[in-house]
């Protein structure tokens, strides 16, 4: 599947590689619920660093439906709070 | 409950999928509505070269058929002045049979010769109309490509993603389609208003009381004709004695050309 990272491009993941991320992103999602600022950029790291270990960077002059997003590596708990919104990413 | 990354998945997708239909690219469109334009522009083209075809050969014909008729003359002519009054009504009615042809024919060339002025008015309005749309739709590519690149770039930068300007991509695809059915609107309507779509069918066509009307019409020219004629034999010295022979019956006995409507190719 192919994952997006916000700021970075995207990146083809195998789908067997899903459920070792699941987990990761649970607990960021977890952290971003409970204010926990720290551990988010935290998990937030780990995650991007799994994801750009097991997948494999698409060339810039493609284009493909991203079906995950993963928030750029400096986003902080707020912005991606405020995205997650009911507004969602795009206003409207 | 899902993880963050599925949820912002999730949200990018609901919000892209509202926007856009994803398998058409409107540059795609737009050069397939500038192919249905170049193919009516020739057709256009077509139907002038045709039409000036058929006003050469009516020339043609109508050449043919005035020498034929100034033989025809010159032969009754020769008949009377040797005393051959039933040669000379006989050349003298061929003539008025080909006179009536020749009339027809030159209303025919008229005809022609409008459809011909409006339909080359219509071709170069219409090339004029592709070419603008031809401008406009590179100018339309390129920004379409333009913003295509300066989504990625700006995807770089800020964290936008393609699923956003997807949104931009409907709206740019909405003006799209309104510029290429605006154009093929106009194509067809100066089509319409050139005429260029009208029926020519109704040439010439007549019913057999006309014609037996035009044929007595014929008959009293001819008569009109001799007596003219007598009256400038009377007047006048007659001292053609050439030998007629391109006059006497067997030599006249060619079939009157009776092919006189334009046939359409």
């Amino acid at each position: 599947m192919i994952v997006r990272i916000m700021g970075e491009g995207q990146v083809e993941l195998g789908d067997d590689h899903v459920a070792e991320l699941d987990k990761l992103d649970d607990e960021l999602l977890a952290e971003m619920e409970g204010g926990d600022g720290e551990g988010f950029r935290r998990t937030l790291s780990a995650l991007l660093d799994k994801v750009r270990e097991l997948g494999t960077p698409l060339p810039d002059d493609v284009l493909e439906p991203s079906e995950l997003i993963l928030p750029a590596a400096d986003a902080t708990l707020e912005e991606v709070r405020r995205m997650l919104s009911d507004d969602g990413l795009i206003p409207g | 409950m899902s993880g963050v990354m599925k949820r912002m998945g999730m949200i990018f997708r609901a919000k892209a999928n509202k926007a856009l239909d994803r398998a058409e690219d409107p540059r795609e469109t737009l050069d397939y509505s500038y192919q249905k334009q170049l193919e009516l522009l020739q057709k256009v083209r077509r139907g002038v070269a045709d039409v000036a075809t058929s006003r050469k050969r009516l020339e043609l014909q109508l050449n043919q058929l005035q020498g034929q008729s100034a033989k025809l003359e010159d032969q009754g002519r020769k008949a009377l002045a040797l005393g051959r009054e039933d040669l000379a009504r006989e050349a003298l009615s061929r003539r008025a049979s080909l006179q009536q042809q020749v009339s027809d024919l030159e209303v025919q060339h008229q005809t022609l010769q409008g459809e011909e002025e409006k339909l080359t008015l219509a071709a170069q309005r219409l090339q004029a109309k592709v070419d603008a749309f031809r401008t406009k739709k590179e100018t339309i590519k390129a920004t379409y490509t333009a913003a295509q690149a300066q989504t990625r770039i700006a995807e770089s930068f800020s964290g936008i993603s393609e699923e956003m300007s997807d949104v931009g991509l409907a709206i740019q695809r909405a003006e799209d389609k309104t510029a290429q059915l605006q154009a093929r609107a106009g194509a067809i309507d100066e089509l319409l208003a050139s005429g260029a779509l009208d029926d020519q069918s109704g040439l010439g066509s007549k019913d057999d009381i006309q014609a037996e009307l035009d044929r007595l019409s014929g008959g009293t020219d001819v008569e009109l004709e001799l007596a003219r004629m007598k009256a400038e034999l009377a007047g006048g010295p007659s001292a053609q004695q050439q030998a007629i022979e391109g006059g006497t019956p067997g030599a006249q006995q060619q079939p009157q050309q009776t092919q006189h409507r334009f046939d359409k190719q």
